[in-house]
């Protein structure tokens, strides 16, 4: 169920380097969010303080409160792999289990859980892969590795297989920059069928894929290489890309700079 | 090869033609004739060996009046000399299988707990230690499992042979010091334990990170992260781990030689003193041996090299058929 993800204060670090700092948004339930900004500007830092990625890189470090609905996903009590069951991720570069058949990917999140029935298992995996796009491509081969898919359907493998678990929201890491052309627009119309039923946070390079898919766009900048960066707006994505109210925002996306 | 390699000698001419190869590229002749002549030294080096072992061993096996793989028996000062690997190749064999079936585990337990439990600052000195173990010795292991683990494992004997005896592999039926097959597999274990764990735990330091956070990022914990990530990426490494360490104890000797104290009988109380190994057979009886006696023990000596070819290509298989599932194009 998709669920509205409302971050305050948020700075994250990686050992005494400060990435990240003091950021604040609300990201609302079926709905997508884009990312946009220069390089190390802290895009991919700060989503994974979202499902509590950040702290398995050495030294990484979190401060601020993340609410999902009513839950601080940093209270005292949360367990981070309960966080990243609920809140699922696609990464830069199509991950999926190379020893895994097709079927076995997009199944480990539900074994992982234990919490299925195995009749329901098969129903849920075409389901999955189904709403990934991915079906008719790869049904007759459910059982081969999915190493072996190309790179567009390797992506949308890693889809079907955060999806599979019903995530309350799902989080892509430029998930088509390793993608050509007509993958990127298969990966981009998921994206607009998928935010019926998830929210989702995207990061991408691409400003036309921040216009065409998303419904808000935020805006992230650093005032030096070496200085932590900053959230410089989120608003309306028709609003950030006609009339933003950030001189900095609107130099950036006609390519001025970054 | 002549065109694309930058010509750094200077009076190479601009474009070598074919025909112009050989001037001004002296190192390069002579590094050719050199990589080419110590390659074909060492076939012919390799050739020779073979052709030099099998022929003494015909001459053994030609008089031998025994079946040389079925024969409980080394008699080979005989008239007519009886000789036969049977006992040899048990002993072998079960002490190597005990050893793996022992250390393996417990070295990627330890490998694992290196790469992925340990905070770094134990895991580095850790992986030192076990390296270093790597290099003692193996007559240093030899005395050390004579004089501390035979007496130590009279206990670990005894509670086998009450709890396990029904298995009949544990069961003692001969009172004495446990010079047995058993406390051979034990110190082989511990000796190969070293070399599988610093391999497999190099594998696993190299599980890419994306196939980690793959798993993190579905809410696995860290030994699901293990279980779905790094064993999988880790098996080939583990088997070649395995297999090296598989070499080690198939050949070892002075170890063997030490601990175990030799008969010529098979026998699966595993427990009771007795049997005997191809190294072991080999040091304990070459040194008085007459001419014929030493060829019979080449004969061995073959034997246990065909195995061990016959183990790494097992393992090379294994490997090969996993290849699919590699990841190498992921
Ligand atoms: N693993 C890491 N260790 C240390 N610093 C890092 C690490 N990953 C990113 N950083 C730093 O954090 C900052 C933000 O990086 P990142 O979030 O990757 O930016 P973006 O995704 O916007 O390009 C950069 O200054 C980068 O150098
Ligand atoms: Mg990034």
């Amino acid at each position: 169920m998709a669920k509205r993800i409302d971050v305050s204060g948020l700075s994250a670090y990686y050992g005494s380097h400060k990435a990240i700092d003091d950021i604040s948004m609300t990201v609302e339930p079926r709905s997508v969010t884009a990312f946009i900004g220069p390089s190390g500007c802290g895009k991919s830092t700060f989503l994974r303080t979202l499902n509590r990625m950040h702290e398995v890189t050495p030294g990484g470090r979190v401060e601020g409160k993340v609410m999902l609905d009513d839950e601080n996903l940093y209270g005292s009590s949360v367990d981070p792999v309960t966080v990243r069951r609920t809140v699922g991720m696609v990464f830069q570069r199509p991950n999926p289990f190379p020893t895994m058949s097709i079927f076995d990917n997009v199944a480990a999140g539900l074994r992982l859980n234990g919490s299925y029935k195995k009749n329901e298992l098969a129903g849920v995996v075409e389901r999955s892969l189904r709403g990934a796009n991915l079906w008719d491509e790869v049904k007759d081969r459910l059982n081969k590795p999915g190493s072996g898919l190309s790179g567009g359907q390797q992506q949308r493998l890693c889809i079907a297989r955060a999806i599979a678990v019903e995530p309350d929201v799902l989080l892509m890491d430029e998930p088509c920059s390793a993608l050509d052309p007509i993958s990127t627009l298969a990966i981009e119309d998921l994206i607009s069928e998928l935010k019926e039923r998830f929210t989702i946070v995207i990061v991408t390079h691409n400003m036309q894929q921040a216009a065409r898919v998303s419904d808000r766009t935020a805006f992230f900048n650093l005032a030096a290489v070496g200085q932590p960066g900053k959230l410089i707006e989120i608003d309306e994505t028709d609003r950030i890309f006609s009339n933003p109210s950030v001189q900095a925002t609107e130099d950036y996306i006609s390519g001025r700079f970054g | 090869m002549a065109s694309t390699t930058p010509a750094d000698t200077p009076p190479a001419p601009p474009v070598p033609g074919p025909g112009s190869r050989s001037t001004g590229r002296l190192g390069d002749k002579v590094f050719l004739g050199l990589s080419k002549g110590s390659g074909i030294l060492l076939l012919v080096i390799m050739a020779s060996i073979a052709v030099f072992l099998s022929y003494r061993s015909v001459i053994a096996l030609s008089d031998n009046e025994g079946n040389f793989l079925t024969t409980f028996e080394w008699n080979t000062a005989g008239d007519p000399p009886v000789f036969g690997i049977a006992v040899l190749l048990f002993g072998t064999v079960v002490s190597s299988i005990v050893a793996m079936v022992i250390a393996v585990p417990i070295a990627v337990g330890i490998a694992l707990f290196i790469s992925h439990y340990a905070p770094r600052r134990v895991a580095a000195p850790l992986a030192y230690v076990v390296d270093l173990l790597a290099a003692v010795p193996s007559i240093i292991y030899g005395i050390w499992g004579a004089l501390v683990l035979v007496p130590y494992l009279e206990g670990l004997n005894s509670w086998l042979d009450e709890f396990f005896g029904w298995t009949y592999v544990f069961e003692k039926t001969e009172i004495g010091i446990p010079r047995s097959l058993f406390t051979v597999g034990i110190l082989l274990a511990i000796m190969i334990l070293p070399i599988v764990t610093s391999v497999s735990r190099e594998v696993f330091l190299q599980v890419p990170r994306m196939n980690e956070e793959a798993a993190l990022a579905l809410g696995a914990t860290r030994w699901e992260v293990i279980r779905l990530s790094v064993l999988p990426f880790g098996r080939s490494g583990i088997i070649s781990a395995s297999m090296l360490g598989l070499g080690r104890a198939l050949g070892e000797t002075m170890a063997v030689a030490t601990v175990l104290s030799p008969n010529f009988l098979v026998s699966l109380h595993l427990l009771n003193p007795g049997g005997g190994t191809f190294a072991q057979n080999i040091a304990a009886k070459f040194g008085e041996a007459n001419e014929f006696g030493r060829d019979a023990l080449i004969a061995s000596g073959l034997v246990l090299f065909v195995l061990t070819l016959l183990v790494n290509g097992a393992a090379r298989l294994i490997i090969a058929r996993r290849k699919e599932y590699s990841g190498a194009n992921a």
